[in-house]
């Protein structure tokens, strides 16, 4: 006696984005924690020492009232803020051992604190407008700062002095990064289009690149042989070992890049824009892997040491934190959705040693049957096919009611099913015909269904107006699909004149030997398709 | 069949088990069927074969075991002949020759020496429907062949349907529906009732009787309808006075009613493949077994009550415990009406593969002749009703390996678009079988016409090529593993999709090392690459379309055979791209031998199909022989041998590595042998024996290896003539003695006295004749023996005594009953007093 076969659910192939690795580990963080600053946060810089506190760096532009807030790295409140600005701050960022922070400003004074403290320890003046770029050299005593007057230069902490000026851009400086290897190398990018590589041996540049774009964040490799560039849409990629020469340019932002990161590891690059999205590059290829959507316009981004935590300071003064769930907790959430027999009961007798002389009686195996497989199994196929439209189903899973559909068609039992229905139930059924007939996946088998729903009950139309209306909306959808595949099928004709005119016409070689064969000249047709295999 | 040489055209395997009703033996060890022209004994619990009973010379219509002696059995056959036999030893006992082909027979306990035989009506001509059934008086005699003339007509105009005639409660009556009419004929009163039906009823269910059954010990007929309801029919002694009650489950004909032997359940069968026990006189309690396979066809419960047996149609027997529960299946090879898949050969298995039961491929060993296993192709649940449109599998290939099997599987329902789907199966190691690897859904849009893999051993990738009606040929891969969905194995896709004019393309083959492939467009064959999917040639011979392509093998794989629809079979030769040669033969089928150059064409010519196996590269067929059967052959194979043969006549010699087996018309599997091979088959057929009819227990090693031996020595000729040796009833009564419970056996102190005596030397015959008597009494089973057992258990003495002469207790001689138990008991006295020896040290 062999066993009921179920029914068989047609695997369809999955729209949408694929699964891979990459959607795995950057889709592994807990919902966001959301931080009401007071105003657009511009810069978010990590402390390179344990516990890791970030520096977030924004203004209110009500009150003119700056503020470079502390976060640790777990907690929702600031663990420090620093006041003591008279404008707009820009650019917190931590020295290397995380002990001093420096932040420029719109006064175009350069604050320098300490961690612990909160008056500031060094006040650079020497700039004439406001300083966007503040930035430790390797050697942890110098200071460079970048200004809206042209200018970049190198400060002396210990005897809080100017040491050098730079006057080689010709348009704002809005950003620039130190070389972590070299502690006489730094870079700046400016809205002149240009990047420029410095050395603090020699009064001038060293080497300039071109971007094409006002330059609004630089990032440098761990390895500082590559550096990147974001500007505009774009996001470029210059060898510095090969003299500065264009590796990559990627066009992913449909709006300004703003801010670039790079994972810890250094395999994952992360852009942010003004477009809203942040995009994850693998560095090996520079193809888009993941994908961040945030709800406005973001400024400034930084990834936490192991990818802890991603920090994004968007336009709408919100600050939105986003922390690594634990492996446990990962696991954990998996586990909340149903709640299983403890393991317990699985091993239940299963640990029981026969011995030498037991006879083993083997335990049958019960077959386990959806609702609906029950109900076919016992011929009813009116209640199969309710149990098919159940709401959950038909809205999560409408590929089973079109399967259960497709079955009692097999079995001849259709018409049985969709007759006798009530109101309720036929307005149930042409609902789901709405939502799924011009869906090319269920589209065979529902025609067949909604002729035969027609054929059954048009001698009820104009009872019921709820009925009336599925009907009308029925009719309107079909007509637009009509519509849809005529204007298609036009496009087609449209293309296959073009790739006709397009392609070369290939002679086929046709042996003269060959006395008896009369015809020759086939076009191989050279199209392939690739049909989707499940 | 037509000789030629020493090449024999013979049926092999696969004949049909399903025809009549199954017999149950008394003792439920055995099952007889009727198969073709023999009758099969299978065993009821290994499901072998034991015996097959031959010697009728058509189909065996009817088999019964005989109601007087329950260990010999009666067939009938169309040959006029009614023929009994021993089945438990295979032997034929009596030949009565009736004269008139016999459709069914009938008997019944109180009826002795007469049988009750179907044959067509004599004086009618015009109408060849109409059957009698006559009571044919056995004359005894002692001649092998009787001629039984005693024949007197007892009901006149009934059906052939063996089902529709059934004796009643102590054979006091006999039972027969034809068409509208149930006929009640009363031995007694010598008095026929006719009852009849309506055609129709107000429902419009149909009222034909299709089967009749009788409660054994009840007033009361069981008549089964085309509409699907049982009557019961009570009180029918009276033509006015009679009544029925209706059962109703079935939703169509009832094919089968049968009673248990008490009467307390009727068994009833149909379409729908599900057997439906009836509490009889409570209705409405019924028992179901469903799903048993397909439509069922007879039912048969053995005279226990024990065991009841369905055959389905698709040629399967099962026995079914009666708790419901199914115990063995015998199945057969299944035919259907057509064969859409090719013969195909699995190259790991070497069975040989065809359309099995809906939805299935079958693989049947060729060696064994048994099916090894059916693959479920479509994975839906088949619904047992006629005129249901369900998937069928239409096409199937194997790669070179047997790594991967394609099929294709279709539904053309009216009104609706075709199905179509296209699945590729993986070989599992593991699990030993196939498992689904991809499923590929409406791959054409039209039929598809052809399929082949790519046979290249070597190669990297494996291809398939399928064409389809829809004007194009799609070629599918092996798409490598891709990085990103690690999980999921590698699965196929199409690589190319090839047209050529908008023809339609209708057969495919690669060559042998896979390069080249080619496909026919009607008239045109298009030689492509599919290594740059290039067209590199076209070769045509018009005017009428290509019917079957195939590539020469080995030394001759630069010629390209095709024969067309015009009677054209045409050779071309592939470096030159020009045609070698074309004869004009109407093949109906051309087919290459896979391990040889040998090709083999079938032809069709005057309603006969002539063979034809030729090289390609050689104008002389190697073999032809005129007339193969009638009919067209659509479906052969080369299958190879599992071990050479070493033929050296030139006629024969294409037979050496692989043997080629053909399809019918009428769905007959057949092949072609040589004399050799058929010498060397009669004699491994006769050290074969199947034993099974000694249980395995701690006695039988002993008994075993005796008969063995003696099977040894035994030259089987001399052996039918000879004394015959009495062991198996002697096993039997040690069986019997040692497997009674202790409280039935007779006292000890009886046993104790019989053994002292055995132990005594025996002087006179007289004195062993009593102590066989005494022996009788306690096995009482024995009782009903065949005479010849009686004969044979006459011998026994003698050799007793003159083995008994020589030693006592140490004989062991394997012909004395008495003797083993003595041996047997001594060995379990010894075995006592050794442990009690150990236990004590």
């Amino acid at each position: 006696m062999a066993s009921f076969k179920p029914t068989k659910i047609q695997v369809y192939p999955k729209l949408g984005e694929k699964v891979t690795q990459d959607t795995l580990y950057w889709k592994n963080y807990k919902a966001p924690v959301q931080i009401k600053e007071f105003g657009a946060v511009t810069h978010i810089d990590f402390s390179p020492v344990a516990p890791h506190n970030f520096a977030v760096t924004a203004f209110t532009r009500v009150c003119w009232h700056l503020f470079v807030h502390i976060y640790g790295p777990f907690s929702q409140e600031p663990v420090k803020t620093f006041t003591r600005f008279k404008d707009t701050a820009y650019s917190g960022r931590f020295r290397s051992d995380g002990q001093l922070l420096v932040a420029g400003c719109e006064d175009s004074v350069v604050r320098l604190f300490d961690v612990g403290g909160k008056v500031a320890l060094r006040m650079f003046r020497g700039h004439t407008k406001a300083v966007h770029v503040t930035d430790f050299t390797s050697d942890r005593y110098q200071i460079l700062t970048g200004s809206d007057d042209y200018t970049c230069r190198l400060w002396d902490i210990p005897n809080s002095t100017e040491l050098n000026t730079y006057q080689e851009h010709t348009d704002y400086i809005r950003c620039g990064v130190t070389s972590k290897l070299n502690r006489d190398l730094f870079i700046t990018g400016s809205y002149d289009h240009t990047l420029k590589l410095f050395d603090a041996r020699v009064d001038r540049s060293v080497m300039t690149m071109d971007h094409g774009q006002p330059v609004e964040s630089l990032l440098l490799y761990p390895s500082e042989g590559l550096l990147v560039s974001a500007g505009g849409r774009y996001v470029k990629v210059w060898d510095l070992l090969k003299g500065g020469q264009p590796l990559v340019s990627l066009k992913n932002h449909h709006k300004t890049v703003t801010s670039l990161c790079l994972s810890t590891n250094g395999q994952r690059l992360l852009s942010a824009s003004l477009d809203r999205h942040v995009k994850v590059y693998n560095t090996t290829n520079y193809k888009v892997v993941h994908n961040f959507d945030y709800a406005a316009s973001i400024l400034s981004l930084a990834l936490a040491p192991d990818d802890e935590s991603i920090v994004v300071g968007m336009t709408n003064s919100i600050l939105s934190i986003k922390h690594r769930k634990s492996p446990e907790e990962s696991k954990e959430i998996s586990g909340q959705q149903r709640r299983r027999p403890s393991y317990r009961v699985f091993v239940k007798g299963k640990n029981y040693v026969p011995k030498q002389d037991d006879y083993l009686v083997s335990k049958p195996v019960k077959q386990h049957l959806a609702k609906y497989d029950k109900q076919l199994k016992k011929f009813n196929v009116s209640k199969a096919l309710d149990t098919a439209l159940e709401t959950w189903t038909r809205h999560r899973k409408p590929e089973i009611t079109v399967a259960v559909i497709k079955e009692l068609d097999r079995r001849g039992t259709l018409n049985n099913a969709l007759a006798g229905r009530d109101e309720q139930g036929l307005s149930q059924l042409l609902n789901f015909l709405i939502g799924n007939l011009v869906d090319p996946r269920f589209a065979p088998v529902l025609v067949t269904a909604a002729e035969m729903i027609l054929d059954i009950y048009h001698s009820v139309i104009g009872q019921s107006p709820v009925v009336d209306r599925q009907l009308l909306r029925l009719q309107e959808l079909l007509e637009r699909e009509i519509d849809y595949q005529q204007d298609l099928l036009e496009v087609l004709g449209m293309l296959d004149t073009m790739f006709a005119s397009a392609l070369p016409r290939k002679e086929v070689p046709c042996s003269g030997a060959s006395r008896s064969n009369g015809l020759a000249q086939g076009e191989a047709s050279t199209s392939r398709a690739q049909l989707q295999a499940t | 069949m037509v000789e030629h040489g020493d090449i024999r055209v013979v049926h092999r395997g696969g004949s049909k088990i399903n025809f009549r009703k199954p017999v149950i033996t008394n003792d439920s060890r055995f099952l007889l069927c009727a198969s073709g022209e023999s009758v099969k004994v299978f065993s009821t619990s290994t499901e072998e074969c034991i015996h097959d009973l031959r010697g009728h010379t058509d189909l065996v219509t009817g088999v019964l075991i005989k109601p007087s002696n329950h260990l010999q059995a009666f067939s009938c056959s169309a040959d006029g002949t009614v023929r009994l036999w021993d089945f438990t030893d295979g032997i034929l006992i009596k030949t009565y020759v009736i004269g008139y082909p016999i459709f069914s027979i009938h008997a019944s306990p109180h009826h002795e020496g007469v049988i009750f035989v179907v044959t067509p009506m004599q004086g009618d001509k015009r109408s060849g429907e109409l059957f009698q059934l006559v009571a044919v008086h056995l004359p005894q005699s002692g001649d092998q062949l009787v001629e039984a003339r005693e024949l007197s007509a007892v009901l006149t105009g009934i059906s052939s349907n063996p089902a529709a005639t059934v004796f009643g409660r102590g054979g006091e009556y006999i039972a027969s529906a034809n068409g509208l009419q149930l006929e009640v004929y009363f031995f007694k009163k010598q008095k026929a009732y006719r009852f009849s039906l309506k055609e129709d009823n107000k429902k419009g269910g149909k009222n034909t009787f299709t089967c009749v059954a009788c409660h054994p010990n009840d007033d009361c007929i069981a008549t089964g309808h085309e509409d699907g309801k049982i009557r019961l029919w009570r009180n029918f002694n009276h033509k006015k006075e009679y009544t029925y009650s209706t059962l109703h489950w079935h939703h169509s004909a009832v094919s089968s009613l049968s009673f248990t032997p008490e009467g307390t359940n009727l068994l009833s069968g149909g379409i729908e493949s599900v057997l439906v026990q009836w509490r009889y006189n409570q209705e409405n309690q019924r028992d179901f077994l469903p799903r048993l396979g397909a439509a069922i066809t007879h039912i048969a419960v053995s005279p226990d009550g024990a065991l009841y047996c369905t055959s389905h149609s698709d040629n399967k027997i099962t026995i079914i415990q009666s708790c419901v529960k199914v115990s063995a299946v015998i199945q057969g090879l299944v035919k259907g009406e057509s064969v859409g898949t090719d013969l195909m050969i699995d190259p790991r298995s070497k069975s040989l593969v065809l359309n099995g039961k809906p939805g299935h491929l079958q693989f049947y060993s060729l060696q064994r002749d048994k099916l090894l296993y059916n693959l479920d192709i479509v994975q839906q649940e088949y619904i047992h009703e006629s005129g249901l449109q369900q998937f069928e599998v239409v096409k199937a290939a194997f790669d070179a390996s047997g790594n991967w099997l394609a099929t294709v599987e279709e539904r053309k329902q009216k009104g609706a678009e075709l199905e179509l789907n296209l699945k590729l199966w993986a070989f599992d190691e593991q699990t030993q079988s196939f498992v689904l690897n991809t499923t590929i859904s409406a791959p054409h849009e039209a039929q598809i016409t052809g399929m082949c893999f790519s046979h290249a051993t070597d190669s990297q990738t494996t291809m398939l090529v399928s064409t389809s009606k829809d004007g194009h040929f799609k070629a599918w891969q092996l798409a490598a593993q891709s990085q990103t969905d690690a999980d999921e194995g590698p699965s196929w896709s199409c690589d190319f999709v090839g047209a050529y004019h908008g023809l339609v393309p209708e057969c495919c083959s690669f060559s042998a090392d896979g390069s080249l492939l080619a496909v026919s467009f009607q008239e045109v064959v298009t030689v492509w690459s599919p290594a740059s999917w290039e067209l590199l040639t076209t070769l045509s011979q018009p005017p009428k379309a290509i019917r079957n392509l195939c590539f020469g093998r080995l030394s001759c794989s630069k010629y390209l055979l095709g024969t067309t629809d015009s009677n054209l079979l045409c050779c071309w030769n592939l470096l030159t791209c020009s045609l070698e040669w074309s004869t004009s033969m109407d093949v109906s089928l051309l087919l290459a031998d896979p391990l040889s150059e040998n090709m083999a064409a079938f032809c069709c010519q005057a309603g006969c199909t002539d063979l034809f196996v030729f090289k390609p590269s050689e104008p002389r067929p190697l073999f032809s022989q005129k007339a193969v059967c009638s009919g067209m052959v659509t479906r052969a194979v080369f299958a190879p041998r599992e071990e050479m043969l070493e033929s050296c006549e030139e006629s024969s010699q294409w037979l050496n590595r692989s043997q080629l087996y053909f399809l019918t018309q009428y769905m007959d599997l057949m092949t072609f042998t040589t004399k050799t091979e058929e010498e060397r088959l009669m004699a491994s057929s006769k050290q074969l024996v199947i034993d099974d009819s000694v249980a395995m227990t701690p006695f039988y090693l002993l008994l075993g290896k005796h008969r063995q031996q003696q099977q040894g020595g035994d030259d089987p000729q001399s052996g039918v003539s000879a004394e015959r040796t009495p062991l198996p009833q002697g096993s039997v009564a040690i069986k019997e003695l040692l497997q009674t419970p202790a409280h039935v056996l007779p006292s000890t102190s009886f046993l104790c006295s019989m053994f002292v005596q055995s132990l005594l030397i025996s002087v006179t015959d007289s004195r062993e004749e009593s102590k066989h008597a005494e022996e009788e009494m306690e096995s009482e089973k024995e009782e009903e023996d065949s005479e010849e057992e009686i004969e044979s258990s006459r011998t026994r003495p003698e050799q007793q005594a003159a083995v008994g002469g020589g030693e006592a207790a140490e004989s062991a001689a394997p012909a004395m009953t008495k003797a083993q138990v003595r041996e047997l008991r001594r060995v379990k006295k010894l075995d006592h007093s050794w442990l009690a020896g150990l236990l004590d040290s």
